[in-house]
């Protein structure tokens, strides 16, 4: 990574997950200002003194949980009058649900769609505006290689991804002419405490990996990024399989 | 859940394990609601035997412990939480003109190891173990106590928990002395040696104006050319050695899949080494400038060499024998050379007489060999038993980091101390390795009969050496690991010969 002439300005939203974390270490290295949101504040104490460590040009924090939008608007005015301009935002938080759970109530299925699409969506209004008039920036935003193609065993996960998938096509179409590159980060499968309790095997990845391609496609202004990168290869073999065929499997 | 992911670096034994990953310092230890079920601290898996095992019961994975607390870049005092790799914080300091005052052969190794096996690196001579660079740490207990262990507090929980395996509760954060460098590279020779005295010789001059001293030896070589190899030196730089210019030596590559067990071959590691050997003739390079990274972790260039070695998995044996008797070593590599079974890499170094704080650490004045076997049978294990008798006889030490099949006898000889270590294990903690080395032996059997097969792989024949190891849950909590029965050593089978062994 280049390092700039003056530190850029981040805002890490779900400062807490094992991504971001990642994601977080590398910029600190290269000194960038950051400002830190999550929802646990001692968690997020033990992440800021790390990040003061390796580098980081300066922190802010602050503790939100991200489901009760009605907060949205105090993070934003809070975060600008703090950073006073931002260069990159990453919307790290999310949360896997009880696909079966899902099934039986509604409630549960509308929880994960807060927490997975609906927050971001929020967020991004005030945020994006932001930017549009900033005339720079980047708004990086993890979604999955879920929300391709939804499946059985995690569709309403899938459902939540996929529309922020294309919530995020339409706003980088949007905000193109602004110079505002809009990235969609899509991991495969990443062994943090999202997922610790499946069996893990040769196509797990870890958080540090996924950061560095995080990283790298923020730098590169890129559109979407799968990550590890065969995941976009084993993605579009699943997308080409006939519906006809698709719906018969126990996937 | 329960799977088998989790190994130790040699393969061998396998174990099943339940799986509980640790994510932040401050959460109290997730505990099996069974009392019976032990657990156990993973850090990178680096261990070679059975040490960071805990066979049918919990490991909690550390490495999401990752985080950074302090760093002074005045006194060079780092604290870290304990999954922090020892290759994360020289990413971090070395750039800021810091380094590791002590480092293992790998730098994947995390700071809990580091501290749960004591290790020691190529500058024993001069600087200890990595206990004696250990200021400060904070052990939690399954009580709920948090521990805070420094000479001067809890001094007992901080002597027994450097070396301690693992068993004394988790090491949740550490803090150490890193020492100043002026540059990433080190000056360093490579000096052939014909024998053993050429060693003692070379390494005894070396020593005293090298920081870091280590030899290959050939273990193929037999009669006069027994125990030679390559002596590898080197210092840090002064600051008037700095170079203007300096490449960072580029990225590694990994192996992908288990390569067939056929692959090192007694043929293939014999013609390696003496290739090797002979690559360096006749006599010693002049210095060059190198890169901290190869110079200290040749292997981590090549991530997963474990799998050269085939599913089977192989054995590390590293032993410490006092030095001024050098027949002692020499018998040792006799013994060696003729079984006949080489051995891919074989270490020497000489320790010296820095005392750790460590209550069972490994390290003592003498000599220390390394070396690792691909498992062929029962010959293998035959051969580790009887250098076993050898070792114990000069009143030296087998390392319990790289052991797989020790037998409790040798182990309490070569440890007597782990007794009082036991006063300070944690009653929910225990590892596979513990249980095997203090079950209990009766004194009037021969040692090699008396464990239960699933637990002392040592006395089997090799067809059914993997089959016995699927999980054997039912010793768990039967034993009272904490309070280990105290053993008597029988005496040293010592009419088996070098010869007997060589069939
Ligand atoms: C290529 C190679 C070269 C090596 N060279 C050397 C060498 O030169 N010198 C040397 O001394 N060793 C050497 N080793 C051995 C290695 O340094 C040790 O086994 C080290 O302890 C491994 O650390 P780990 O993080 O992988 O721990 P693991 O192997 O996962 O665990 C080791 C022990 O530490 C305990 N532990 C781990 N984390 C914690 C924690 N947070 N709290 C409490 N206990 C904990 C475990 O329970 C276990 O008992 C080498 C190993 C390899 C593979
Ligand atoms: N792991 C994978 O395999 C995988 C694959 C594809 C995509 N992803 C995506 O990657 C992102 C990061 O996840 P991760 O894998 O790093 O897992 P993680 O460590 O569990 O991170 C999830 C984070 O989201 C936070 N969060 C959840 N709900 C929140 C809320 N209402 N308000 C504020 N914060 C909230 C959690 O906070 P707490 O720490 O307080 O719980 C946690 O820090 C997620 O968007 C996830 O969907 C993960």
């Amino acid at each position: 990574m280049t390092s700039y002439p003056k530190p850029q300005k981040t805002l890490i939203l779900g400062a807490t997950s094992a991504i971001a974390q990642e994601t977080a270490k590398l910029l600190a290295q290269h000194h960038h200002h950051l400002f830190l949101i999550a929802r646990d504040p001692q968690k997020l104490a033990i992440v800021a003194q790390d990040l003061q460590v390796r580098g980081a040009s300066q922190i802010h924090t602050a503790t939100f949980d991200l489901n009760q939008f009605e907060h949205h608007d105090a993070l934003f005015t809070q975060v600008t009058t703090q950073l006073q301009g931002i260069d990159i935002v990453l919307i790290a938080h999310g949360s896997l649900p009880d696909q079966h759970a899902c099934e039986q109530d509604y409630s549960t299925a509308e929880a994960a769609l807060r927490t997975n699409f609906l927050s971001t969506l929020s967020l991004l209004t005030k945020l994006a505006n932001y930017m549009q008039n900033q005339g720079h920036g980047c708004l990086a935003v993890i979604s999955s290689v879920a929300g391709d193609r939804a499946r059985q065993s995690n569709y309403i996960y899938g459902t939540a991804k996929g529309a922020l998938n294309l919530y995020l096509q339409g706003l980088r179409n949007r905000l193109h002419r602004n110079h505002i590159c809009v990235l969609t980060i899509k991991p495969g499968f990443v062994d943090t405490p999202m997922t610790q309790h499946f069996k893990k095997g040769l196509l797990w990845a870890q958080p540090q990996q996924i950061a560095h391609g995080i990283v790298q496609a923020i730098e590169k202004r890129k559109d979407i990024v799968y990550l590890p990168w065969f995941w976009q290869i084993i993605m579009l073999v699943i997308k080409t399989i006939p519906e006809p065929i698709f719906k018969r499997l126990k996937l | 859940m329960t799977h088998s992911n989790y190994q130790s670096w040699g393969r061998y034994p396998k174990a099943t394990h339940t799986i509980a990953p640790l994510y932040w310092r401050t959460d109290p230890l997730p505990l099996p609601e069974d009392h019976s079920k032990k657990v156990l601290p993973y850090g990178m898996g680096r261990s070679y035997g059975d040490s960071c095992l805990n066979n049918g019961g919990t490991l909690f994975p550390t490495r999401a412990l990752n985080h950074f607390l302090q760093f002074d870049s005045e006194t060079g005092i780092l604290t870290c939480e304990a999954g922090v790799t020892l290759g994360e914080i020289l990413a971090f300091c070395v750039s800021k003109h810091w380094f590791l005052p002590v480092t293992p052969g790998t730098q994947f190794v995390t700071v809990g190891g580091a501290i749960a096996n004591d290790v020691h690196g190529k500058n024993h001579h001069r600087a200890g173990t990595f206990g004696n660079h250990v200021l400060e740490f904070e052990l939690l207990r399954s009580n709920g106590e948090r521990l805070l262990c420094s000479p001067n507090h809890n001094q007992p929980y901080y002597a027994a928990t450097i070396g301690g395996l693992g068993l004394t509760g988790l090491i949740t954060w550490a803090t150490l002395q890193l020492k100043p460098i002026h540059h990433r590279a080190l000056h360093t020779e490579t000096c052939p040696f014909a024998n053993l005295d050429n060693y003692f010789e070379l390494s005894n001059e070396s020593d005293h104006f090298c920081e870091y001293t280590v030899a290959w030896v050939d273990c193929s070589a037999n009669g006069p050319n027994l125990g030679r190899g390559l002596l590898f030196r080197g210092n840090h730089l002064k600051p008037e050695e700095v170079p203007k210019h300096w490449k960072v030596p580029s990225r590694n590559f990994r192996l992908p899949l288990n390569l067939p067990g056929f692959f090192l071959n007694s043929w293939t590691v014999r013609t390696f080494n003496q290739w090797y050997y002979q690559r360096q003739q006749p006599k010693t390079t002049l210095p060059i400038l190198q890169d901290y990274q190869p110079f200290f972790y040749p292997l981590d260039s090549i991530q997963d060499w474990n799998k050269l070695y085939g599913k089977t998995g192989f054995l590390q044996y590293q032993l410490t024998v006092p030095a001024h008797d050098r027949s002692i070593i020499k018998n040792i590599f006799q013994t060696i050379a003729n079984s006949g079974l080489n051995s891919f890499l074989a270490v020497l170094k000489t320790f010296g007489d820095h005392s750790s704080p460590g209550l069972l650490s490994f390290p003592r004045p003498g000599v220390t060999l390394a070396l690792d076997f691909p498992i062929k049978g029962a010959k293998t294990f035959k051969l580790l038993d009887y250098l076993d008798d050898q070792v114990a006889e000069a009143q030296g030490a087998v390392y319990p980091a790289k052991d797989a099949r020790l037998s409790p006898r040798h182990f309490q000889t070569y440890f007597p101390q782990w007794e009082t270590l036991a006063n300070y294990i944690d009653p929910r903690f225990s590892s596979s390795f513990w249980r095997r080395v203090t079950a209990q032996t009766s004194p009037t059997k021969p040692i090699l009969t008396n464990t239960s097969p699933s637990e002392n792989p040592s006395t089997q024949q090799p067809s059914t050496l993997e089959a016995n190891h699927s999980p054997t849950p039912s010793h768990l909590g039967t034993e009272s690991p904490s309070k280990p029965h105290s053993t008597l050593p029988t005496p040293t089978n010592s009419d088996k010969t070098a010869q007997d062994i060589s069939q």
